[in-house]
């Protein structure tokens, strides 16, 4: 039992390895683009545009968009990463290595996931040094900053594992990070407070589960937050559990992956 | 008939180094029941396969384009999900034991299917570390069988930089490295020239002696009548033949003699109880089946003062055995 286990964790941390030194290998394109688009953000909106703002509960613009734009590479990365490793082994057929290996379902996901987090947090802090050439940031709550963050990094990994499940060609990479993730990010008050909105768009707003993770991780760092923590630990373990549910299902009926 | 031959087959396959193989001589490295497979697509690929592979064995499955050999081996590599039958390896039925019997496996595709962007040494190592080996240990392994596949030094390249019959030698390396009891290759030696081809035979041939069971699929009869104890020939997802080469041999009832003839012939006496086909003026492909006696053959062409220079068995027997077996069912 006990020997079962450790092979099986050799597997993962196989798996941790392999996509962390696929990030690193290809830096150019999987590090540096996040953090050269998140540096013109802070110059272009929280720079020129932000100065014309008025401050958002008693910070400066430029305060108040750092977690948000910290939180966007998160998403993104964790995401991406894992769309595109996975993809790629489907496409490449490499995914078989891992196919016919005794390896579980369970950490052939964990591996991934990882891979996706350790790039997320990767990026996420790089956008945090380039944040502090503009602003200073206090961080109010550590621990809430950096569980929100890993968290919110798991369930966009999840998510990118499952797109890459179901995705037959390239173009199917881009789809959803395109028509939902992009715009979901985007009305998920990174850029502004629901409160600046008018009453029936800030309702709306609370649909977008984006919303919970970015207003939770901003009041880990400022100590502000439009929502409800408790609510905001509550939606991303919900959806942590429920993507990881979905992704073994689809494992396990070799879903995209056996015919 | 099968049966007979399993006891000769197994004090056959007892080698003093493994007593295991006697240990276990009921159990089979693998075993196949009722096997269908139906792709979505509507294509019936398997029509109930019933296979059995001894411990230690070296068995060819030998067939046609799309007979379903590539779908046999994706099911029991859990690459293909089987649509019904039952698949057990060395004992572990891969619907309930599904991990330790993928642990038995090593499999050698038929198409490349390694990152090719990844180093030809980190692939042999993460294979490894799926399989749970740890990593200095999977180091060591990845070292030995890419030296004896003649890897080693390319160990730093990227894979793709490999030529088409390394690629294949790389999959070999990586399908041993967790070291395998059953190593199944999908046409190991398409597409490699005749030396490395060679090569690769008294590799396989060494490893089986070593103790590997080894399964593999060709469309060379040359190579299965060279390499395999057993022969299972398969058609149409069908096995239509199994059995040892030799027996299946045999059961050719006739053998072909070419015979070269020192005057032209005119034209073909009737030979009672024989199959001739002139193929020449001075050549003579006659069919003898194993009971008739060859002298009788002889006697009735010199009764036709037909004098015979040389004769020769006609070459690639299981060729034609295949041939036959598989146009007089398909
Ligand atoms: N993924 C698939 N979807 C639909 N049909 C398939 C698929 N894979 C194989 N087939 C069909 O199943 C049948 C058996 O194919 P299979 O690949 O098992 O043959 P094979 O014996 O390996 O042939 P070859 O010697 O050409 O490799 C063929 O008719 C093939 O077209
Ligand atoms: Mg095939």
């Amino acid at each position: 039992m006990f020997t079962r286990f450790r092979e099986n964790y050799i597997g993962f941390e196989t798996i941790v390895i392999k996509e962390v030194v696929r990030v690193a290998r290809i830096w150019v394109q999987t590090l540096v683009p996040p953090v050269i688009q998140m540096t013109l953000y802070f110059l272009i909106f929280g720079g020129l545009i932000g100065s014309q703002v008025r401050r958002i509960d008693g910070y400066t613009y430029m305060a108040f968009l750092a977690p948000g734009l910290i939180m966007m590479s998160v998403i993104n990365n964790s995401y991406t990463n894992v769309v595109s490793s996975f993809f790629g082994a489907k496409f490449g057929r490499h995914i078989e290595e891992l196919l016919v290996s005794p390896l579980p379902n369970y950490m052939i996901i964990s591996g991934y996931v990882v891979g996706g987090v350790v790039r997320g947090l990767a990026v996420g802090s790089m956008v945090a040094i380039v944040a502090l050439f503009f602003t200073h940031l206090h961080i109010a709550h550590p621990l809430i900053t950096i569980s929100v963050a890993v968290l919110t990094a798991i369930l966009f990994a999840l998510g990118g594992l499952i797109n890459a499940i179901f995705a037959k060609k390239f173009d199917d990479v881009t789809i959803i990070p395109t028509f939902i993730l992009t715009p979901l990010t985007y009305l998920g008050g990174v850029f502004y407070s629901i409160q600046m909105l008018p009453m029936v768009f800030s309702e709306i707003s609370k649909v977008n589960p984006i919303l919970y993770m970015v207003n939770a991780f901003r009041y880990g760092i400022l100590g502000v937050s439009d929502i409800g923590i408790g609510y905001a630990y509550v939606i991303i373990l919900l959806f942590i559990v429920a993507l990881f549910c979905f992704s073994l299902i689809l494992l396990h009926k070799g879903v995209g992956l056996r015919t | 008939m099968r049966d007979k031959y399993f006891g000769v087959l197994l004090l056959c396959s007892i080698r003093p180094q493994f007593p295991a193989v006697f240990a276990f001589s009921t159990m089979q490295a693998l075993s196949i029941r009722g096997l269908t497979k139906t792709y979505r697509n509507g294509v019936v690929a398997l029509k109930g396969i019933d296979f059995e592979v001894g411990v230690g064995e070296f068995t060819a499955l030998l067939g046609p384009n799309g007979a379903g050999k590539t779908t046999t081996i994706g099911i029991v590599t859990s690459l293909v999900n089987k649509t019904s039958g039952k698949v057990e390896v060395f004992g572990h039925d891969i619907d309930t034991q599904i991990e330790i019997a993928k642990s038995c496996i090593g499999l050698v595709p038929q198409e490349i299917n390694f990152n090719q962007f990844e180093k030809i040494f980190d692939i042999v190592v993460n294979q490894a570390g799926y399989y749970g080996i740890p990593r200095r240990l999977a180091k060591q392994r990845a070292e030995k069988y890419l030296k004896q596949l003649h890897l080693w030094e390319r160990r730093d390249d990227m894979s793709r930089t490999l030529s088409g019959g390394m690629k294949r030698r790389l999959m070999i390396a990586r399908a041993l490295v967790h070291e395998p009891k059953l190593l199944i290759l999908d046409e190991p030696t398409a597409g490699v020239d005749i030396e490395i081809r060679r090569s690769m035979w008294e590799f396989l041939r060494r490893i089986n002696q070593e103790g590997i069971t080894i399964i593999l699929t060709t469309h060379y009869l040359e190579e299965a009548e060279n390499l395999c104890r057993r022969v299972a020939i398969i058609d149409h997802g069908q096995i239509i033949e199994y059995g040892r080469t030799k027996d299946l041999l045999a059961k050719l009832h006739t053998e072909t003699f070419v015979l070269n003839l020192r005057q032209p012939l005119e034209n073909l006496p009737p030979l009672d109880g024989y199959a001739v086909t002139q193929v020449d003026d001075t050549t003579l492909e006659v069919e003898v089946s194993k009971q008739q006696n060859i002298n009788a053959l002889f006697e009735l062409l010199s009764k036709d003062k037909i004098q015979v220079l040389s004769m020769r068995n006609k070459v690639n027997r299981l060729e034609e055995l295949f041939v036959r077996l598989v146009e007089g069912k398909g």
